[in-house]
């Protein structure tokens, strides 16, 4: 797990308060992959969104730490790109400002005319090309929130946080925008870790899925390689054999297993795709039973 | 809205004719009925009661006056103008001083915490005081009247631009700031990329009540330490009984206060964003 070029090791988030500390997670150990495209799924307050914080070097884990090529992540850096839920554009600057305004930062000895040229080609990627004087106030939800991965893109950082990106987005703008995020994200094979609700949009996105258990004490309890073929594409990839078989096992995960405790280390790594609905079945009873008993428990 | 202005702007127009049509009725002298003495036609008419003179009297006066604004014809007698001037400088100065200090303790006010509960006392003390109070100490302390009232207004405009800017900037919104410690940008860039521009409104609206308290405050100022200015013009005018100009000089001072607000109001929304 070591040689991984993002390794998560050990990592917890305590809220210490006088009746008990909350744990929100624990012992989260997994790792990416260069290039890799990952996603992570659990319900709210499992801690999601702390460990992408963390990531981003926005916020310090209680214990354990993150090791990405080589070097332990303290504080944020250029080299870690985030994209926020709400956009987070700077509301007085235009477009193409939004957008030069990370390129500046990122390469401060460019000239004027290579940032911009830098900035167009990005926002071009991301359908804006037209848009490049408008203020964000002046563009729709989706729009905004291409500008803002367009911005996160355009500073080529080593790794790529997305906060639930779409959540704020209805279904169609979505769609398309997940598009233009498959493409941009193939023409510059960036490393993604994306936190989503959407189980949909993991599966057409995502190399692999992180699965963690319902908080307080929350784990990255399993790992889910989604085997299907790139490229992908939205209207298709339901005719792939493999997909409901993925959805399935995920839905079944929120829904049934997520409340379980599950104390060993390190994720599973479960590949659904060849799993029989039979067997699919038979896990979920068994885990149904064990589900009751830990409430019980509880 | 583009439609209310024109009926607007007649309402306002039929409002003024009134107003000033009444004025004017109501202070004419009476008719003399009989030859006036030459004691009557020394002391202006028969009329024993002193009148405040209606607005044709006093629409001539500012006519004759705006007509040759910057004359000097001695301490005494200077064109409205000139006192005008005089006191719009000393309402900058006192006012850019003020900004110079307010804004950048403002920001440090802002961003620390610990420097919001330190000097919050300080702040909450000071501001409650009349600027004219301080003027017997500033006399004192700075031996210039010119500069005394200078003085009083950098105190009187440094609060509301200190409180504003500290309310600005402790309040931009965390996101923005996330960009910034993202993109790695330093402390002193972070405060003139991010946070100048997101508090920058907020700031302007102090800036704006700040300089209307300025243009209140130094009328008084000028009426204490005399010489020069609107206020020294208004008070020296009352003494001469010249209620002409008296009149004149209180639209003035109004028609500049209006000037200055719509100045910073031009500049407010300059920097003004939509979220």
């Amino acid at each position: 797990m070591n040689n991984q070029f993002v390794s998560i090791e050990g990592l917890s988030k305590v809220y210490p308060s006088d009746n008990g500390d909350t744990v929100v997670f624990e012992d989260a150990n997994f790792g990416i992959d260069k290039g890799e495209f990952v996603c992570i799924i659990g319900h709210s307050g499992c801690g999601k969104s702390t460990i992408l914080n963390v990531l981003a070097g926005l916020d310090e884990p209680s214990t354990g730490g993150v090791i990405m090529d080589g070097k332990e992540i303290v504080g944020p850096s250029l080299e870690r790109g985030v994209v926020f839920q709400n956009y987070s554009l700077l509301p007085w600057l235009s477009t193409l400002q939004n957008v030069s305004f990370g390129v500046t930062a990122r390469w401060p000895d460019w000239s004027k005319e290579n940032v911009i040229a830098h900035s167009q080609r990005y926002l071009k990627m991301v359908g804006l090309g037209d848009s490049l004087d408008k203020k964000p106030s002046e563009l729709s939800g989706g729009m905004r929130q291409r500008v803002s991965i367009a911005r996160a893109f355009a500073t080529s950082p080593k790794l790529l946080l997305l906060d639930e990106p779409f959540g704020a987005l209805d279904a169609l703008t979505r769609g398309v925008i997940q598009d233009e995020l498959i493409k941009i994200w193939s023409e510059t094979q960036q490393t993604v870790f994306m936190i989503t609700h959407d189980v949909d949009e993991a599966i057409l996105l995502a190399d692999r899925i992180l699965l963690m258990s319902n908080g307080p004490n929350a784990r990255v309890a399993e790992s889910v390689t989604i085997n299907i073929d790139r490229p992908r594409q939205r209207d298709t990839i339901v005719k792939d054999p493999a997909y409901y078989k993925i959805r399935n096992y995920l839905v079944n995960f929120l829904v049934n297993r997520s409340g379980e405790r599950d104390l060993s280390e390190h994720p599973r790594i479960v590949d659904p795709s060849h799993l029989s609905a039979q067997d699919q079945d038979k896990s979920t009873e068994q885990k149904n039973k064990t589900a009751t008993l830990q409430v019980v428990n509880h | 809205m583009q439609s209310l202005n024109v009926p607007a702007a007649l309402v306002s127009f039929c409002l003024l004719l009134v107003l000033l049509g009444l004025w004017e009725a109501l202070n004419q002298p009476p008719k003399a009925t009989k030859a006036l003495t030459e004691f009557e036609i020394l002391m202006g008419g028969v009329d024993q009661e002193a009148r405040v003179p209606p607005p044709s009297q006093v629409a001539e006066h500012a006519w004759n006056e705006l007509s040759n604004p910057f004359y000097d014809a001695g301490p005494n007698d200077k064109g409205i103008g000139i006192q005008l001037g005089y006191s719009l400088y000393r309402v900058l100065a006192g006012f850019l001083a003020a900004a110079l200090i307010a804004i950048p303790l403002g920001f440090v006010i802002g961003m620390s915490p610990l420097m919001h509960k330190a000097l919050n006392p300080f702040i909450q003390i000071l501001r409650p005081i009349s600027p004219l109070a301080w003027m017997p100490l500033a006399l004192f302390v700075i031996k210039d009247s010119e500069l005394s009232a200078i003085f009083v207004i950098f105190i009187c405009s440094i609060w509301p631009m200190l409180i504003n800017t500290a309310f600005g900037v402790s309040n931009v919104r965390s996101d923005w700031i996330s960009v910034a410690r993202t993109h790695e940008l330093g402390q002193i860039k972070t405060a003139l990329l991010v946070i100048l521009p997101a508090a920058a409104p907020t700031i302007l609206t102090g800036m704006r009540i700040s300089i209307g308290i300025a243009w209140l405050v130094i009328v008084a100022a000028e009426m204490l330490v005399g010489g020069t200015g609107i206020g020294y013009y208004v008070w020296n005018e009352w003494n001469n009984l010249d209620l002409n100009s008296v009149i004149f000089s209180i639209v003035m001072i109004g028609a500049v206060g209006m000037l200055l607000d719509a100045a910073l109001g031009g500049v407010e929304k300059l920097v003004q964003y939509k979220e």
